[in-house]
């Protein structure tokens, strides 16, 4: 077996090994399939009968941004497990192994994204029962849905550095809850970000978040139409700011997680 | 032919604290090396270098002809190890935690299947093996562990104080099951906190404290080492300790230690020093319930060579 081959044949070792544990897990099981159950009803019928946005359905203008939140929420608790991980010597066993070293975060960030794949396809049933739509052509669609994963993928990377930086499961949570819940809400996915106060309008409107949001409305045919034209640059250009953003996110932290997984284990 | 564990002058520090401070170690093949010593003492350490998961500042190691470093990739195909924290998944089964391991050694699946099923049969684990880790008892998980570790049947096996937090009687079985594997040939280090699991289990036992060995011999010339026999008296009346203490004192070569109604007195000539302190004894009239011969253990050992008990631990986790 090469190098290649190796690498390919432990990620997916590892891959089906999270997968198992997801589906085993409560916990995990909850947050791919329940959470996002919640969030679309919660979203849609309580902030859905409050909260108007011109030129589109509340409901549908929030389920492009739930799956959004769904993603960032999940990779908190893929995280989580990460540093349980780490804690129970499991990586110390992995690494006495002949395996491709690589393998381990690969696997782990490729059963995240099935753990997405299955959540956003669990939120896009319930979206279209309490009346989300699509109104773009189906290739616009799809692009939006891999848009979507893709940035899901980039993410876990994000996830993962931070859990091989922190360690404990405890300090974990607290970080990753600090940072995702203004990186959440300091967004358009739940208010037009462009009726946000001056400083907060500035910070919601450049925050990845709001791109990558943005571009799936825009795919999903979900978007405020005065966006296209009155929003900040990133908004404007939504599909290809996300993209950007993904393939930037992948280029700093594919390697940085790598060399953490490499360093931390090593005590 | 070379040694299957060879160690020289190994130093790691972290920070401030130099957890190795000059490491020698020579394993000959097919024997059970025990590196005994209290937590804080190296002994992880030496192992997580051994077992290619830390590098060390300074010297060399090669396992199974292997460097550790140079050679770290290659040579993982060639060990097995298990350590304290019985390093196995909790939501995957018993068949599955094994079975992973397997394709990871790149058995192919389906000999990792049957491998796993060999392993769990051994291990008196064919029951529980469909069920979720999760419920497993300490000592099972201890075992599925330990099975983890021979998976791809490696030549050099490390088992980082694998009974610890045991209850006895598990302790017990893990004990009978790596006495059998020994016998099939395996090299084995291990390290423990228990002079007993040392003695029982290893052909040779370094003594380490403070990152480097500080004795180095199999259980008896250890023993030796400090010299003699002891003798152990049990009285039944607690007022006649002082004069057992008084009487006996020209026979003991080193402290005696009392506790309770048992006193242990360390002397030079076995049997004749028994005779004599029971002879002397009856001539004060003193009444003895209980009075034997017997080697020092490890314990006593550990005590006399490095003035502090193996049960002290002076940092708070081991490194």
């Amino acid at each position: 077996m090469n190098t290649l081959q190796m690498a390919i044949a432990d990620s997916v070792t590892i891959t089906k090994r999270n997968a198992l544990k997801i589906k085993r897990a409560p916990d995990l099981l909850g947050g791919a399939v329940i959470l996002p159950i919640v969030f679309v009803l919660l979203f849609a019928y309580i902030f859905g009968s409050m909260i108007e946005v011109p030129g589109v359905s509340y409901r549908e203008y929030m389920v492009p941004g739930v799956f959004v939140v769904a993603i960032v929420s999940s990779a908190q608790i893929t995280g989580y497990t990460l540093t349980l991980d780490l804690r129970k010597g499991i990586f110390d066993r992995f690494r006495t192994l002949p395996m491709a070293p690589s393998a381990v975060l690969t696997g782990q960030t490729l059963s995240d994204l099935l753990m997405n794949l299955t959540s956003i396809v669990v939120m896009a049933v319930v979206g279209l029962i309490v009346g989300w739509r699509i109104h773009t052509t189906p290739h616009e669609a799809v692009m939006g849905f891999l848009l979507l994963l893709l940035f899901a993928y980039a993410f876990s990377w994000v996830t993962a550095t931070v859990a091989l930086a922190l360690r404990t499961p405890e300090v974990f949570n607290n970080i990753a809850t600090l940072v995702s819940m203004p990186l959440m809400f300091l967004s358009n996915v739940f208010v037009d970000s462009a009726r946000l106060p001056g400083p907060l309008k500035a910070v919601a409107e450049w925050n990845p978040v709001s791109t990558i949001v943005q571009a799936a409305r825009d795919l999903f045919g979900n978007a405020i139409p005065a966006t296209a034209v009155s929003g900040a640059w990133p908004l404007q250009h939504a599909v290809l700011v996300s993209l950007l953003w993904s393939v930037l996110i992948l280029i700093v932290f594919v390697p940085l997680a790598t060399r953490l997984y490499q360093k931390t284990v090593s005590r | 032919m070379p040694p299957a564990i060879m160690a020289e002058g190994l130093v790691k520090k972290y920070g401030d604290v130099i957890a190795l401070d000059g490491m020698n170690l020579s394993v000959p093949e097919g024997t059970v090396f025990g590196l005994l010593g209290p937590n804080g003492a190296g002994k992880t350490t030496t192992v997580r270098i051994l077992t290619t998961l830390l590098k060390p500042d300074a010297g060399h190691a090669t396992v199974a002809g292997f460097d550790v470093v140079a050679d770290a990739h290659r040579l993982r195909s060639h060990i097995g190890a298990s350590g304290q924290y019985a390093a196995v998944d909790d939501h995957l089964t018993g068949a599955e935690n094994l079975e992973m391991v397997g394709r990871l050694y790149h058995l192919g699946t389906k000999p990792s299947k049957q491998r796993a099923r060999e392993l769990l049969e051994r291990f008196d684990l064919t029951e529980a093996a469909d069920r979720p880790v999760q419920g497993y008892s300490g000592g099972m998980r201890r075992r599925l562990d330990l099975a983890a570790a021979l998976v791809a049947n490696p030549p050099v096996l490390f088992l980082d104080e694998p009974t610890t937090g045991l209850d006895p009687r598990a302790r017990a079985g893990l004990w009978d099951t790596i006495s059998e594997l020994v016998a099939t040939g395996t090299t084995v280090l291990l390290t423990t906190q228990y002079m007993e699991e040392a003695d029982r289990l290893a052909d040779r036992i370094a003594v380490v404290d403070h990152g480097h060995v500080i004795a180095l011999g199999t259980a008896d010339e250890l023993k030796d080492q400090i010299g003699g026999d002891r003798i152990e008296l049990t009285v039944t009346n607690p007022a006649d300790l002082e004069t057992v203490r008084r009487t006996l004192a020209p026979l003991a070569v080193g402290d005696m230690r009392t506790d309770a109604l048992h006193v242990t007195i360390p002397v030079t000539s076995g049997a004749a020093s028994l005779t004599s302190a029971l002879g002397t004894l009856a001539a004060e009239r003193v009444t003895v319930r209980d009075a034997s011969l017997r080697r020092p253990t490890l314990d006593e050992v550990f005590l006399t060579l490095t003035g502090h008990q193996t049960t002290d631990s002076p940092k708070e986790h081991d490194r």
